[in-house]
């Protein structure tokens, strides 16, 4: 992984291989929460942050349980760093912001149990990515994920006004869209070297 | 209550997990390993079995300790649960088989994640005795393996003409490679989706025209009534 520039890892976490649409990570906020844009909107900045600061821990985690020879400890670990950090999100968007609190709902302390999130983390490990590309690499993994999430809510808005049989309606049709989103997002799969 | 009596609301708990309630296609939960690990039968079935593992002990053992986990944290405790079978899950796995471990990757150590699990824990286990806990998530477990060995059977028959590795076509078979990709699994997810609501949707339907005469006649009586009582 050594010749992959900080832009590479950036470029092609965010597109080629995005996050929610290449890898199949963060589905259910991607199908719950991406009915409106309002909403789709600051889920996606609030997940990218925890994903950052979920990045930057799991890093320095990593090597202090490397350093112990505790690596069996490593997903436990994880988990705690993530749970702790979507506290802290909640905590400041209830201070600051009391109507999105309240629109994003059960789906804020879901963010713990998001796999996106986890994954990022795993990833980055599994990699053997360095401090500098672990940034980048979440830094991608969020915008990726918050492009992924606004770009499902513009067309779901749209496709409200349109007839459809009732049997279509829920998650049936928002994966065949979800596939259709892949489809194209799979044209960027010529950016950069593909894994 | 009999013993007999017992044994059949067990047994409609299990079949309730694998079919009526089916977390893949009824619920759908759990929608990222599915997509994610099954480009290939083998997987998808290495998988679900994994995740059914996951899912009886986790249940069973916190169902043992739900009088002793207290209200406030029980979520960070059934989370430390988890983990700690899917660590055991991940070495399991490397110690049987390699291949499968290569080609899950990262997605074992994600079933801590899988929201099938966190939710069986929270909505059931953490209610009920051990037994029925224990046999409702075994029906969950394998209504998810089912979901996961269509979906992942669907893909691989289309996307390379095979099934577990075995060539069902012949030569001259042109492999529909989009359904091994990505987006293959969004579309083959969301074809049985509809599929499952479809079928919903009939049986719904269904007793209403048998009983579609019925109310008609009980809606002409109210309303002579209604019209005797105006008058």
């Amino acid at each position: 992984m050594e010749h992959e520039t900080l832009g590479q890892i950036f470029i092609i976490t965010m597109l080629s291989s995005n996050l929610v649409l290449a890898m199949f990570l963060g589905l259910c906020p991607f199908l719950g929460v991406s009915g409106k844009l309002e909403t789709a909107v600051p889920m996606g900045i609030a997940t990218s942050f925890v994903m950052l600061v979920a990045s930057l821990c799991s890093y320095a985690l990593n090597v202090l349980l490397t350093h112990f020879d505790l690596e069996f400890l490593r997903l436990i670990a994880y988990i705690a760093v993530i749970a702790s950090a979507v506290q802290l999100v909640e905590m400041v968007m209830k201070k600051f912001s009391p109507a999105l609190f309240r629109a994003l709902g059960i789906f804020l302390p879901l963010i713990t149990t998001n796999c996106a999130v986890l994954g990022i983390a795993l990833f980055q490990t599994a990699r053997g990515y360095d401090f500098t590309q672990s940034v980048a690499f979440s830094l991608g993994g969020g915008v990726g994920f918050s492009l992924a999430l606004i770009l499902m809510a513009g067309v779901r808005e749209r496709l409200n006004l349109s007839n459809l049989p009732s049997v279509m309606h829920g998650t049936a049709l928002s994966l065949m869209l979800a596939g259709l989103l892949s489809l194209a997002f799979m044209g960027f799969g010529g950016i950069g070297v593909a894994r | 209550m009999s013993r007999s009596v017992i044994q059949a609301s067990n047994m409609e708990q299990l079949l309730e997990g694998i079919w009526e309630q089916n977390p893949l296609f009824v619920m759908a939960l759990g929608m990222c390993p599915a997509l994610a690990v099954t480009v290939s039968a083998f997987n998808a079935l290495g998988m679900g079995l994994a995740t059914t593992f996951v899912l009886i002990c986790s249940c069973t053992l916190i169902s043992m300790l739900r009088h002793f986990i207290p209200k406030e944290v029980r979520i960070a405790t059934y989370i430390v649960i988890i983990a700690t079978f899917v660590t055991l899950v991940d070495y399991i796995i490397q110690a049987v088989s390699l291949a499968l471990y290569e080609a899950l990757g990262a997605f074992i150590q994600l079933i801590v994640v899988n929201c099938i699990i966190l939710g069986r824990v929270e909505s059931h286990a953490a209610k009920n005795p051990p037994l029925s806990a224990l046999v409702n998530a075994l029906g969950m477990g394998i209504g998810f393996t089912i979901g996961l060995f269509a979906l992942g059977s669907v893909r691989e028959i289309l996307g390379a003409g095979k099934l577990f590795g075995i060539s069902l076509f012949g030569e001259h078979f042109q492999p529909w490679v989009v359904m091994v990709l990505p987006p293959g699994g969004f579309f083959v997810l969301g074809l049985w989706l509809l599929f499952f609501a479809w079928l919903a949707k009939r049986k719904e339907q269904r007793p209403l025209i048998h009983a579609g005469d019925e109310a008609i006649m009980a809606l002409r009586a109210t309303t002579e009534k209604g019209a005797r009582h105006g008058a």
